[in-house]
């Protein structure tokens, strides 16, 4: 019997990708196939063809430059994403895509780049940038582990949830101790490190909903990760 | 102000800052009077041992040449340097100086002395905690290249660094490149994810790769290279050298030496000499340095970003070595771990790793779990995971990736060892 296939989408791989965004594919690939899934893997850059089958889309940060390029093709794509989203497909969009999923980002020098709204958020340019180890707590999650590295100042509408609250850390904004946000099934972070790896409760919560939506159920076998639970530990002692 | 440069103590730096409190002048005077100018060096990877490459081949010139000393590569250890090196009327027994410059203190340093010569090597992503951007380091260069005053040397390879060339002032700009057959081992960072994608099975989508317009022309440009032998495309004619480097990013950066070194002495040049001069350079400190342990060769690899990291396991085929990985986040090794999802590892994945270590070893062991690369041991204890390294395969060739704090300390238990003998 063939292996049930589960069709894992990169939003703009080429432009934003940096800060090991590849780690999230990687990860979700080796914990869906250990579990019996077979993952066909698309990248989807401006311009191209939208796959028709489409389970779990995974996105990242990336340069201004980056950011630039994908801006015109995301507003294009903005319906498809927004009813995709709305239908629960699960989605991880970190940093750069994070704040263009919102209704918009004001930079420093007072220019508006217009988002696609699939978030109730909105972000502008601050004046320094908020680097460093940070640590999450979740009530969905436990303990999240990531690494920040932004200047965009992020504030949350009604219609979204944070990821996490920040107890180490700027996290959105650095003043209302929230970072991330949470709509449906779609998690958008600052966090990077990347994120996948060391928090596998992420990571099962995304395979989870992408299987569950496909096939109606998910084979959830417990994995045991060597080094898991020790990355994660040692990057929380680590100083910011 | 000669008394200032006795303050020196460990650091390189605090002497310098005394000199620029109590003469801000004292820079610019100084090298300002050298007969053949400044030349300075940029980029993210491999200032160190192109800088070294350079002092050499102009030495073998006949030129006397002042250099910062490693690890001075900021303005104050530049400043503590030259008064290192100044007599009792400051001045600076040189014709020329060869700075390798930090990209941001790169550019304080050109509003108090505008070189007559740059080179810029490459903008990779590289402790993007403390820049920011990868486009904050470029603009960085962008400043260094248009403060230049005679040459700007740019490597045609980086689109980047190629984009410099409309911020030039100065009437010459020369090139340094690779022949098309040698680009794939130079992944970009922007094409870095499409070569990734090439090695993933069930990948559907194709990268873009290849397709880079040829550029503008190169003076040298490197088009073989076989662990140390290289040939090098200097004015349409093949040259064949064979270095004391290893790693094609060391060759590739010989290339840029190369360039510099024709640009500065001009028609003068004595080429045979030029040559021999680059067949001896060792590399600099820890940039594929080699030692002997047991009777075992044990090459240390500095490691600091994605691109280096990638480069460097092309560079040295696994088959054959004893592999080790030291990873340490220390503030100079960058405390984002990130940028280890973004080298490929599966050249390693035939021999596996013996010993994952370091502050982050259980990062990096995780790293390799996902690649499906085996792991002997993981353990944070760098001495402990060193001795069973080197002593659980006594017979075998080794080698050690590792970032800069790491390697420090690796050097220090190494040289505790008596049987270690420093051969380069």
């Amino acid at each position: 019997m063939d292996a049930p296939v589960i069709d894992l989408l990169q939003l703009y791989p080429r432009d934003m990708n940096i800060y090991g965004d590849w780690g999230n594919v990687l990860v979700l690939r080796k914990r869906l196939a250990l579990r019996g899934y077979e993952v066909r893997l698309h990248e989807y850059n401006p311009g191209d063809t939208f796959p028709e089958q489409v389970d779990l889309i995974v996105g990242g940060g990336g340069q201004d430059s980056g950011q630039n390029k994908i801006q015109a093709d995301l507003l294009a794509q903005g319906g498809r994403l927004r009813d995709l989203a709305d239908d629960g497909l699960p989605m991880l969009a970190v940093c750069g895509l994070y704040q263009l999923f919102g209704h918009r980002f004001t930079t420093h020098t007072g220019e508006v780049i217009t988002g696609i709204g699939l978030l109730d958020v909105e972000t502008v340019g601050g004046p320094t940038r908020l680097i460093g180890n940070t640590v999450l707590d979740s009530d969905e999650f436990g303990t999240i582990i990531g690494y920040e590295n932004h200047s965009g100042l992020t504030t949350l509408g009604a219609e979204v949830q944070p990821f996490g609250r920040v107890t180490k850390g700027d996290g959105n904004n650095g003043t209302d101790g929230t970072e991330g946000a949470r709509y449906r099934n779609v998690i958008a972070t600052y966090l990077h490190g990347s994120l996948l790896p060391k928090n596998p409760a992420v990571a099962d919560f995304l395979i989870r909903h992408a299987a569950e939506r496909r096939y109606g159920s998910f084979n959830d076998v417990p994995l045991d990760i060597p080094h898991e639970s020790e990355a994660r530990t040692d990057a929380a002692a680590r100083p910011r | 102000m000669k008394a200032v440069a006795r303050l020196r103590g460990g650091g390189s730096a605090l002497p310098g800052l005394v000199a620029e409190k109590i003469d801000p002048q004292f820079l610019p005077r100084t090298l300002g009077k050298l007969p053949r100018g400044v030349v300075v060096i940029s980029g993210t990877n491999g200032k160190t041992t192109t800088t070294k490459m350079v002092v050499e081949l102009l030495q073998g010139q006949g030129l006397k040449v002042f250099t910062n000393r490693t690890g001075s590569n900021f303005t104050r250890g530049v400043v503590a340097s030259v008064l290192g090196d100044s007599d009792a009327r400051g001045r600076l027994d040189a014709d020329i100086a060869v700075l390798e410059l930090d990209e941001a203190h790169a550019v304080h340093f050109v509003k108090l002395v505008r070189p007559r010569y740059s080179l810029l090597l490459n903008v990779m992503r590289d402790q993007l905690d403390r820049f920011g951007e990868i486009e904050t380091t470029a603009g960085f260069l962008r400043q260094i290249a248009a403060a230049t005053t005679d040459a700007v040397v740019l490597n045609r390879e980086d689109p980047r660094i190629l984009a410099l060339a409309n911020a030039v002032t100065a009437p010459r700009i020369d090139y340094f490149g690779l022949a098309p057959q040698l680009r794939h081992m130079f992944p970009h960072d922007d094409e870095m994810r499409n070569a990734v994608a090439a090695g993933v099975p069930g990948a559907e989508a194709a990268g873009t790769g290849g397709g880079q317009p040829e550029g503008p022309r190169a003076d040298v440009v490197l088009s073989a290279c076989e662990g140390s032998a290289a040939t090098f495309q200097v004015d349409g004619r093949g040259i064949e050298v064979e270095l004391k480097l290893t790693g094609v990013y060391n060759v590739f950066n010989a290339a840029a030496a190369l360039v510099l070194a024709r640009t500065v002495l001009g028609p003068a040049v004595d080429e045979p000499a030029l040559l021999a001069s680059l067949e001896n350079v060792t590399p600099a400190f820890g940039r594929g340095e080699s030692l002997t342990v047991n009777g075992q060769p044990l090459d240390l690899v500095l490691v600091k970003n994605p691109a280096g990291f990638r480069l460097a396991l092309k560079s040295f085929p696994a088959a054959g070595s004893r592999t080790m990985i030291a990873i340490n986040d220390n503030y100079a090794d960058g405390r984002d771990m990130s940028w280890l999802w973004d080298v490929d590892f599966d050249s390693l994945r035939e021999t596996g790793v013996a010993e994952v270590s370091g502050v982050r070893a259980q990062d990096m062991g995780l790293r390799l779990f996902y690649e499906d690369v085996p792991v002997g041991r993981v353990d944070t204890d760098l001495n402990a995971s060193l001795h069973r390294f080197i002593a659980d395969d006594p017979d075998t060739p080794k080698r050690i990736y590792c970032t800069y704090t790491a390697m420090l300390a690796l050097r220090r238990e190494l040289g505790k060892l008596t049987e270690v003998e420093v051969v380069s």
